[in-house]
């Protein structure tokens, strides 16, 4: 092969069948005898259940099946084990499901789930995260001592608090004693959804022997089969789970969602299949969301500004479950300071339940919260010590040499957020920030803001890769990690055609997810797909060449050692007209005479994180991260000095990705994730009654950003090598989200000096904030 | 229950359908024109986009009984075979796709736009897919992908 194929813009794998409308979403499918599911949801934040009269909805002709809580004796969860799959003796947040129905067809489940009578005893309800943390705030969860845990969490029984990190580093009083100013700041951010296009949509199909085959659109089908199991109480090589197609993920498809209320209704409906499809409505209020925040900052600077001490609490507004909560406040508090070297930090992050829809994963796991507080604190700091924002950054900012938060220590396989940094600045001409060519009353602001962000996972997380051989001499390979849009196959199928010599048109990366017939992947979040399957992937390419070469080894005659890989062959490395091509190998290689040898080529590889361990619970002191992926954004507005009006001009983003392996589908993943942050830092964001109700519950009172939205954005890709990245590269799918508010909040604190605390960034708060500089 | 006839990309059907039933259900499960997307049922996404005698149109926001008589097209009557038109052509060349559920109604609607103006400027363009959402891709490359197409067809001149 002449030309190189890793970092060339190789089509996208499933383009064809994407665009032809032929891609088939569960969505899109129906299995024979399929029944629809429906479900009945709370209409209370906070209520016990007195009673449940399921008995009309029974009679109604075409209704397979009616289950409560009752029916139900399970709990699910992936850390901490407290959702049931519906309700049992209370609800704890409105739109949290209490009954389900499986009928004939879709009309008749919705008119069997209005015929269900549920008698409820409302109770005091909390909302707010700092008064769900009060000694007398009402208890979303009473049996927090015996809910089952994974032991690296911390519930604290008797309160709201589902879990506490604490990160302690250096001497924190010492460290405030050094400071020449402290400045204290607190931020908020309310919940906010994923809005997949696809909406959350799964189908079971109960089997005799306890056995069970799912379809659905979920990220990470071996997490759906292991919490199932567990949490059904089944085996897992008696579930099968078949993902196809998937519209959009974003952390909000990772782990289990109605994958066991199909399984429970299917089964109790002679094995029918049961197909349940959330409707938008019921996606916002009953699908989990992004966590709010709230944080405190207290920082301690030199008049040099040099930051001496940290002491931040984070209070993670988890919802009524834990969910993926817990393990965003862990993670994120392993990147609690920023990008920064600080040496004296006090950190505390806790998760809080409160009785809303709970919060889950979401693309960026917790850094878009956390970094909306620390880069709006830098700015506001750098305010008061007269430093500018870039020098103060560049001052305090990791580099070769420093240690983070929890002891780890910077090398030179990390990447650079120093050339993030210059990159975007320069990029936005930062130091010239002159508002003369502009119409009376408008004023231009620039901001920037800095990222960092490692894959938030166990440390014991594995995948693996399967290649074989067709007997054209093309390849299949088969990971479990599913590609919803990231483009994670093409990368793939780049490294395989760049490993093997082979077209990439040759290699035909297996595109249906299924739990009985692909190796095994944890879970596909956390921006460690291209890394990890990548790897793995390598190393079954090596099986592959060591193979080929091994058959191909006695019909030329040859020691292993002197052949080579080459045009989809193997040739004596001298004498390279002397070589058996792979199509001759890939079934066996055949003597003229007739006799056989080697067989069907099939090879395997797999990837284990390598050295993380624990966190120590009282200090934070660990290895958490597998590679921290450095980023930063420079941001510029037009804003109206009276009404508060604003128009983001440009945004630059910068990422230190390693080594780029298809450009084209990182600018897409740049740009949707720019455009994600975007519409959490100017529209988006839940908004509920004071009884608890979501009163954002459709697109047109939760906005997000149409075509007509978007600004001008420049992406640059910086590549310093990660060492055991495959080719050098890192992940970079959650990163360009984070920091875009902060960046946005910046520029406009930049253009009309206005303390913005509050997300998203709205022209009525800025308003009120204007008329609060102006009145004082 | 009402007889209606529906011609959808060239081919004509007759079917019986109930008066509420929304076009859109008819068109995926009754037809099996799966092609099209439901994203809100809202007529806020643009997700289920076809053309209805020339015009884009949200079709979870029509009654099969008001199409009586129309003439519709949706994805799947965008290529034939192995032929796909050149809209389709420019979304892959310009990397428009990531997990292609709005994509269905992203293509249509740029072929509306298309069909009554062959030289859109951006704001054109901006316009005609603002009722579309895409979560995945930022438009950028949507936004591409339509002034591709339309250089492609040599703009009508
Ligand atoms: S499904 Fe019709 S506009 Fe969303
Ligand atoms: S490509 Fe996923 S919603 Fe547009």
């Amino acid at each position: 092969m002449s030309e190189e194929i890793i970092g060339k813009d190789v089509k996208r794998i499933k383009a064809l069948e994407k665009v032809t409308g032929s891609a088939q979403f569960v969505h899109d499918m129906e299995v024979q005898g399929m029944l629809h599911a429906k479900m009945k949801l709370s209409p209370h934040a906070h209520a016990r259940i007195i009673n449940i009269d399921t008995s009309k909805a029974e009679s109604l002709p075409g209704v397979w099946t009616v289950l409560t809580g009752k029916d139900l004796p399970y709990k699910v969860g992936l850390y901490l084990v407290d959702k049931d799959i519906l309700a049992s003796k209370k609800v704890r947040y409105q739109g949290e499901p209490v009954a389900a129905v499986a009928a004939e067809t879709i009309e008749t489940a919705e008119k069997a789930v209005e015929l269900i009578d549920i008698e409820y005893e409302v109770l005091d309800h909390v909302l707010d995260v700092k008064d769900a943390v009060k000694e007398d705030a009402p208890l979303v969860h009473e049996d927090l001592a015996e809910l089952e845990r994974a032991p690296v969490f911390f519930p604290q029984p008797g309160t709201n608090i589902a879990h506490h990190t604490k990160i302690r580093k250096g001497d924190i009083e010492k460290g405030f004693k050094e400071a020449d100013y402290i400045i204290e700041n607190e931020f908020d951010l309310p919940m906010v959804d994923h809005t997949a296009m696809e909406t959350h949509t799964s189908i079971a199909q109960w089997k005799p022997g306890k056995k069970v085959k799912l379809w659905t659109s979920a990220q990470s089908p071996f997490a759906v089969r292991n919490l199932l199991a567990n949490g059904l109480n089944l085996n897992h090589e008696d579930i099968e789970v078949v993902v196809p197609y998937v519209g959009g993920g974003f952390g909000g498809k990772a782990g289990i969602h109605f994958e066991p209320l199909v399984t429970c209704l299917s089964r109790a409906s002679e094995g029918r299949p049961v197909k349940i499809v959330m409707s938008r409505m019921e996606e916002f209020n009953s699908v989990p969301v992004r966590q709010g925040l709230y944080s405190k900052l207290k920082t301690g600077v030199t008049k040099e500004g040099k930051i001496v001490a940290q002491e931040t609490e984070f209070l993670w507004d988890s919802g009524a479950n834990a969910d993926y909560g817990v393990n965003v406040t862990r993670a994120a508090a392993t990147a609690g300071v920023g990008p920064y070297e600080i040496d004296n930090v006090k950190l505390d992050s806790k998760t809080v339940y409160t009785n809303k829809i709970f919060g889950t994963a979401y693309r960026g796991f917790g850094h878009l919260e956390i970094l909306w507080a620390i880069e709006r604190q830098m700015d506001l700091i750098a305010e008061e010590i007269k430093i500018s924002p870039y020098e103060f950054r560049m001052k305090n900012a990791l580099r070769e040499g420093s240690v983070t938060v929890t002891g780890e220590h910077i090398g030179d396989s990390h990447g650079k957020v120093t050339e993030c940094l210059e990159a975007v600045a320069k990029e936005i001409d930062f130091d010239n920030r002159g508002s003369d060519d502009l119409k009376p009353g408008k004023k231009r602001g620039k901001g920037i803001a800095l990222l960092h962000k490692a894959p938030a996972m166990p440390t014991n997380t594995g995948t693996a890769a399967f290649l074989k051989f067709n007997e054209n001499g093309t390849v299949n390979l088969t990971v479990s990690l599913v590609d919803y849009g990231q483009g994670t196959y093409t990368a793939l199928a780049q490294i395989v055609a760049d490993q093997l010599k082979i077209p990439v048109e040759k290699v035909n990366v297996v595109w249906e997810q299924n739990t009985e017939t692909q190796p095994y992947d944890w879970q596909t979040v956390a921006s460690k797909g291209l890394f990890m399957s990548g790897n793995a992937t390598i190393k079954a390419c090596e099986d592959m060449k060591k193979q080929l070469k091994e058959v191909a080894a006695q019909p030329l005659r040859s020691s292993v050692e002197d052949l080579i890989i080459e045009d989809e062959k193997v040739k004596i490395r001298h004498h390279k007209d002397k070589c058996i091509t792979f199509k001759e190998l890939a079934m066996g290689y055949t003597y003229p005479n007739g006799n056989a040898i080697g067989g069907p080529l099939v090879a395997r590889g797999n990837y284990i994180a390598q050295g993380l361990s624990n966190l120590d619970p009282e200090t934070g002191q660990g290895l958490p991260a597998l590679d921290w992926t450095y980023g930063a954004h420079a941001v510029e507005v037009i804003a109206d000095q009276e009404t508060g009006e604003f128009e983001v001009v440009k945004i630059a983003s910068a990422f230190d990705i390693g080594k780029t392996i298809n450009k084209s589908n990182v600018i897409g993943q740049i740009q949707g994730g720019v455009i994600q942050g975007y519409g959490s830092a100017v529209m988006e964001g839940y908004q509920f009654s004071e009884d608890g109700k979501l009163l954002t519950n459709s697109f047109t009172d939760y906005k997000v950003p149409s075509i007509a939205d978007i600004p001008e954005l420049k992406p640059i890709l910086i590549e310093n090598a990660q060492k055991d990245g495959p080719y050098g590269a890192r992940g970079v799918a959650e990163h360009p989200m984070i920091s875009v508010p902060p960046a946005v909040g910046n520029a406009l604190h930049d253009a009309l000096g206005v303390k913005i605390k509050e997300m998203p960034v709205i022209p009525e708060k800025i308003f009120e904030l204007i008329e609060k500089k102006n009145n004082s | 229950m009402k007889t209606i006839n529906l011609t959808v990309n060239k081919r004509k059907y007759q079917l019986n359908v109930k008066e509420n039933e929304i076009l859109l259900d008819v068109l995926r499960t009754k037809l099996n024109f799966t092609g099209t997307k439901e994203g809100c049922g809202e007529g806020e996404c643009g997700a289920c986009t076809i053309i209805m005698d020339d015009k884009a149109v949200t079709s979870c926001l029509i009654l099969a009984v008001e199409a009586d008589g129309s003439e519709l097209e949706t994805i799947e009557g965008q290529s034939i075979g192995e032929d796909i038109s050149v809209i389709q052509e420019a979304f892959i060349e310009e990397n428009a796709i990531q997990c292609g559920f709005c994509t269905p109604g992203m293509i249509i609607s740029a072929k509306a736009l298309l069909d009554r103006n062959p030289n859109p400027s951006e704001e054109e363009i901006d316009i005609a897919l603002s009722g579309n959402i895409c979560r995945c891709t930022g438009y950028y490359s949507i936004r591409e992908a339509v002034k591709r197409a339309a250089e492609k067809k040599g703009g009508n001149k």
